[in-house]
Order: C-alpha cells, then structure tokens, then sequence
C-alpha cells in the first residue's frame, strides 16, 4: 500500500457538482470539502435538497448526464478518484474498498433474481470466487447480518422480505468485498423506529468489530448522535459545519446548525413551541453570492453578502460564517 | 361503556371510537383460491378525543393508524364497532351524511406533493370545499374568503394565483391546511402532516397547527411516527400495534413511565440528538417485525417480540384497560 500515514482514509477537496437541467443549471456541490479517517464514522446532514447525496454519489462515480463534476477532487487512500489516466485502479477501488447503501433497497436489488444469486454474483465477479465459495461466503455474510435460516432466505427473492430485512441484505452485499468505507445514504429512513435501532445497532457493531470508515447519511440528528464520531452539517451545497460530534452538538457554531439542533423536538424534554427556522432553503438554479443562509439568519451583517470559506476553529472543527470568523480574528 | 374513558375530565367527547375494527378483503389464494385473504388492518380499537384536544395516534407504519383516521371520516367501510361524532352515531354513515359530516370534520395529508391537483390553482384548490358546499355564492365572495384563509396559514396574499409547483413542501401543506380548514370543521385528522417536511419547516407547520387549535377550538387525530414530535403536540397519546391500541394515556404518563412493553420498546428506540446522553440511554432491544396482517397470531400480536410473553399471551387477546389514572395499556403481563 502506498498509503502516506498522514493521510486519511477519504478526502473531498473543493468539490463542485452541477446538473445542466431544462431549467437552469443545478449547483448542487459548490465547494465540498471533508474528510474521513480510518476507523471513523462521518455523518452528514442536511435538509432535503442540500447535496448530501450528490457528494457522495461523486465519490462512488454515480454522477451521470445531465450532472457534471467540474471542480475539485477527491481522494482515496491519497489517490486521486477523478484522475482519468487512473480508470481501472479507480474502478477497483470503486467495486471493493468502497461500497454503497441506498435508502430503498429494492432499487439496487434485482427484483427477478434470488438473493443469493446476488450475493454470489459480486463476489464470482469481485473476488474471482467458485461457485461453491461464493456460496458459503454468502451464508457467512448473512450470518454477519444476523439473519436467520441463511440457506433458506438465499433462496428467496427481494419482494418476499421486509424492507429491514432487505436492508440487512444490502449491508451483507456491501461487505462482501470487504471494504474499508462504506457510505450509507440514508439507509434507516424508510423503516420504522424499532427496525431502524436494530439496523443502526448492526452497523454499528460492525463497524467497530471489523474497523471499518463509515458515512451516514441522514435526516436525523438523533442517528448521528448515536453513530457518528464527526458530523458535517450541509446547507444549499456547502458544508457549513463539520467537526467532532460531541462539541457540535454541545456548541454548534454555525447559525444553522443551532437552529437546526434547536429545531429538532426532543424525546426527553418538553417545550411549550417548537422552535422552527424561518423561510426556506435557496434554489440551487440561483443561490445567493455569498452565505446561502443569510436570509434566514438572526446573526447577519454586512460581510455575509460574501463567501466565506471553511476556517478552522479550535477544537478540529471547520466553519463556513463570518460571525466565526470574526472570532477566530480576534 | 363508559369504563374506557379517562377519568379526571368531565367533557363530552366530540369524537367516540368503540371497538372499532376495519377488515379489508385482499382476494383469494390456497387451492382453487378457496382460502379468503383478510387483512386485520384495525380491530376493536376504542378510544375518544374531546373538543379543543390532540390524540397523537403513534404506531409503525402498516398498524392500521390511517385506517382508523379514514374510518371515523367515512372513507373505508367498518366492519364492526361504534363511531360517535358529537354523540350521535355515524358508523355506517351514507353517502349524503358522509358529505354534510365534511364540513364538521376533514383530513390534512402527509404529502404535501400528491395532495394537491398539480393543474388548479391555490385559490382554487382552497376554495372548491366553499364551492361544493355552497357556502359561497359567487366568485367574488369566494376570492375574499380564499384571501382571508390564505392569511390564517401564513400564505402571500397573491399566493392563491399560483399554482402548487411554485411551493415548497411546507408551503404546500399549508396550502392543504387551508384547505381544511375552510368549512370551519371542528375536527381534523391530521395524517401524517410533517412526515415529509424537514425539520426547520416541521416546526413551522406545527406551530401554526397548535396557533389554529388555540384559535379555533379544534380538535386533533395527530398521525404520525415521530415521537418526538407528537409529545410536543398531543394531549394523550394511543400507541398502535399490528391494528390494535396497545397503550392510552395523557401525554406525560407515555414518556415518563410507559407500561406496556411495546411502547417501551418504541421510546428507547428513538435517538435523542445529544451524544452523552444517547450513549447513556438505557435501549431495550426489540427483536423481529410486527407480524403478517393477513395472518395475525391470535392472542396478544406482540408476542413474537415481546420478553415478557407467556402461555396467556398466545391464548387470548388482552384488553386496554387502566393501569392508572390517565393511562390505560392492553397487556397480560404489565
Ligand atoms: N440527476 C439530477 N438531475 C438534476 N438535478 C439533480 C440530480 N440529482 C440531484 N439534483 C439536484 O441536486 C441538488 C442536491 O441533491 P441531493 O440529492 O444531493 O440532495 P440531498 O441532500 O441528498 O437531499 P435528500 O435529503 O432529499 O436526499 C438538488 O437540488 C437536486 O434537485
Ligand atoms: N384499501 C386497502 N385494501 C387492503 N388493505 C389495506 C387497505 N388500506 C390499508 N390496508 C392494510 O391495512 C393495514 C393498515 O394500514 P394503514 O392504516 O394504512 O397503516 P398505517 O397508516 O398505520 O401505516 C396494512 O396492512 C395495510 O396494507
Ligand atoms: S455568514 Fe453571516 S449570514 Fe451566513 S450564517 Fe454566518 S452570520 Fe449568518
Ligand atoms: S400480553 Fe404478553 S406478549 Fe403481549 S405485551 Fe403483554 S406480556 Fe407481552
Ligand atoms: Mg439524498
Ligand atoms: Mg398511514
């Protein structure tokens, strides 16, 4: 491996995503940039519509006509993803050391197939596999997953499971190759409470026994709280805020990140109002020039008509407003 | 039978549910498809909401809670039990009286997208209520009430000539809450209505539904699966499982000391945004799915998962009964 020790697991630097729609042109990344170590968990959250998806559909090559990369890069183990001379290694990289959990499962499975057709299928094609191998590794990978009667389910066919048992399947094909990240797009949303637990219990044990990177994404800050070591928060297409979970969410800094923080109602507590946060994201066919969230902001002074970049806070933590900055200057 | 009702409130419910069950025909299989299918989407589910108070109705999705909404609405036939509407029955209300009952009680939608007719414009779609009822006599008169109820949700006045794409989703829902509220029912069944709005707008939508409650006296069936947000909003809280009410109680009482086991389950399976105090959370884990609707076990539906369940919990189906006052839970065993 050529792995400098300094560098992390994933890096996106300066990332800009556009989609060339009948409408205008879609700045859906204007300038992403985090990174996740070895080991760690990064959640991202993020309204609807904010470019969690689109960021790391960039990373896993999921950028398709009419979307276009236009700007910055993205590195893996130090090695560039979007390097063109470096189609095939980026392909490798792509198939086994980074896998991919949707939302709805039932997208990225085969409706006409069994699931441990598959399941063998990824690992004859990734791994060079025989079929007898591929088919006891399958029942390994089921059997990671907590699923039952293995033998049984790789007979059965998506639409005769669960939507959580499904997605335990997903997360069985993801480890199949064995990555070292696994980016998870809002893999629980769709289930409910009780299933979504067990889900985030299983990820999250497998993280920890098998070491692997993990980014979540999600609405909920209440799964973040739960999983994630660091979070980013992102708003119309820019990460306004990342850092270690605990200080974030003890002291957010960002005005969004406190009103988002502040306008999640808690189990534990109760209010007389809910905090909401007035008006509504911008369009990413015409963004404001400098701080997106200006015309929602209660802190917003005259700088905040122009960009401001991530600046680093004390704590490992990264920034993008004017009011931070004006602290850290001083 | 009085002795399901919470004690410490002497009002008149506006709305009675008792021993409601809704079962739909889901065709036919087996040899010959001699076999009927029949999904047990709610039964014998009793409860009641007063004038001027929110029941948040909590439960994962397929448990029957849009089923209950659309039953005591007049949309989907009941097949046994007893709805009261300001204490006279409507059970098997008709057609005519389903639409008078309209004006008394209406629904707001969780989402906001497909619930409002793409080609109308907003004043229309907020004023075909008005239209259909008669409650307006011209276009003029019309235009002006649209104006005023635009006003109430927060809307731009101009907003009614605008058609639904030009809305964000909370936005939308407002729309559609101004649509509701348009005959000046007293009761709303609210299903699912900030499920598919993000949190910054969540709060706005809610805030305006509990301004429109102090305002106007209404009175809430609060669907949704967010426990967190139903706490903020609901008087008392039902807790459905597999088609069946499992707990009932004021709104504290299912927080702060729940009872039945299902319930428990659910509260500690919700994450708290705060990591010190969500990674000191006690999780009670709650193994496997709720059953098949087609097929339910007879005797207590949560018994596959529950760890409390014994030979009387696969025997008989335990009854919502009082536990204390305010709260009322359906379990053998609690
Ligand atoms: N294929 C596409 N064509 C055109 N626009 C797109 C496409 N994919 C994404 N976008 C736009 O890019 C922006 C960011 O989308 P993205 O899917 O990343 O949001 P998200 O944060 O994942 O939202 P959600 O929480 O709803 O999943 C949005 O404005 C979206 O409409
Ligand atoms: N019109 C219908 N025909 C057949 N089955 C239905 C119909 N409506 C609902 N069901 C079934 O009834 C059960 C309860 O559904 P529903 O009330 O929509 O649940 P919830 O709103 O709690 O998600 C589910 O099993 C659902 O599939
Ligand atoms: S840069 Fe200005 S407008 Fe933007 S979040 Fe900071 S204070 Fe608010
Ligand atoms: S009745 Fe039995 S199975 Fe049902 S919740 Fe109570 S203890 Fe559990
Ligand atoms: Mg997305
Ligand atoms: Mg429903």
């Amino acid at each position: 491996m050529n792995t400098s020790p300094k560098a992390p697991l994933l890096e996106v630097r300066d990332l800009v995503v556009n989609f060339y729609t009948r409408g205008g042109v879609v700045q859906a990344s204007r300038g992403v940039s985090f990174q996740v170590d070895y080991g760690q968990t990064l959640g991202i959250v993020g309204e609807s519509g904010s470019g969690k998806s689109v960021a790391v559909q960039a990373v896993m090559g999921l950028i398709f006509n009419p979307g276009r990369i236009e700007g910055g890069d993205i590195f893996f183990k130090g090695r560039s993803l979007l390097d063109p001379a470096g189609k095939k290694r980026v392909r490798q990289v792509r198939g086994k050391e980074i896998a991919m959990i949707f939302q709805d499962p039932m997208t990225s499975l085969n409706p006409v197939f069994t699931i441990g057709t598959q399941i063998t299928e990824v690992l004859r094609h990734h791994l060079g596999m025989t079929k007898d191998q591929a088919k006891k590794r399958a029942m390994d990978l089921l059997d990671m997953v907590d699923i039952n009667a293995p033998e049984k389910r790789l007979k059965q066919y998506p639409h005769e499971m669960s939507g959580g048992m499904r997605q335990r399947v997903m997360i069985a094909m993801a480890l199949a190759c064995e990555p070292q990240l696994i980016i998870a797009d809002e893999p629980t949303t769709a289930l409910d409470v009780t299933i979504q637990a067990q889900i985030l219990e299983l990820l999250t044990d497998l993280q920890q026994r098998l070491n692997v990177s993990v980014i979540l994404i999600t609405h909920d800050l209440g799964v973040v709280a739960q999983l994630c070591h660091r979070v980013a928060v992102m708003y119309a297409g820019r990460i306004v805020e990342v850092g270690d979970a605990d200080p974030v969410f003890a002291a957010p800094v960002h005005p969004y990140t406190r009103g988002l923080i502040r306008a999640t109602p808690r189990l534990d507590a109760v209010t007389d109002r809910m905090v909401s946060i007035d008006g509504v994201p911008p369009d990413l066919i015409s963004p404001p020039k400098g701080c997106a969230f200006f015309p929602r902001c209660d802190q917003a002074g005259k700088a905040c008509s122009r960009m401001q970049a991530l600046i680093a806070l004390g704590d490992d933590r990264h920034v993008s407003c004017w009011c931070a900055a004006k602290e850290v200057t001083r | 039978m009085t002795g399901q009702t919470l004690e410490g409130r002497s009002d008149q419910p506006l709305v009675d549910v008792r021993n409601l069950s809704v079962l739909f025909d889901a065709g036919r299989a087996g040899f010959w498809g001699r076999k009927r299918l029949t999904v047990h989407a709610v039964e014998n589910v009793s409860f009641d909401i007063r004038p001027g108070e929110t029941l948040g109705l909590v439960g994962e999705s397929g448990s029957g809670k849009s089923t209950t909404g659309r039953a005591i609405l007049g949309r989907v036939p009941v097949s046994q039990g007893h709805i009261y509407f300001q204490g006279k029955e409507i059970t098997h209300a008709g057609k005519n009286r389903v639409r008078e009952l309209s004006r008394d009680m209406q629904l707001v939608f969780q989402d906001p997208y497909a619930s409002l007719n793409p080609r109308m414009k907003i004043i229309d779609i907020v004023a075909e209520p008005l239209r259909v009822h008669g409650m307006v006599k011209n276009t003029k008169a019309a235009a002006k009430e649209v104006a005023r109820l635009l006003e109430l949700v927060g809307l731009p006045p101009d907003a009614g000539a605008r058609y639904p794409h030009a809305f964000s989703g909370g936005q939308r829902q407002r729309v559609g809450i101004a649509r509701a509220l348009a005959l000046k029912p007293r009761f709303i069944v609210a299903d699912e209505p900030v499920s598919a709005l993000d949190v910054s707008i969540r709060a706005q939508v809610v805030n305006l539904m509990q301004d429109l409650q102090a305002q106007f006296g209404l009175s809430y069936l609060f669907i949704a699966h967010d426990l967190a947000v139903v706490r903020h909003i609901s008087h008392r809280i039902a807790i459905m499982y597999a088609g069946n009410i499992v707990e009932l109680a004021e709104r504290h009482l299912i927080y702060d000391s729940p009872v039945h086991p299902y319930t428990r389950a659910l509260l500690s399976a919700v994450p708290v945004p705060d990591p010190p105090v969500q990674r000191a959370r006690q999780r009670i884990t709650c193994p496997g799915e709720p059953p098949n609707p087609l097929n339910p076990p007879s005797g207590c539906r949560f018994q596959s998962r529950c760890p409390y369940v014994t030979g009387t919990c696969r025997e008989k189906a335990p009854e919502l009964a009082r536990r204390r006052p305010g709260q009322m839970a359906a379990c053998w065993n609690c």
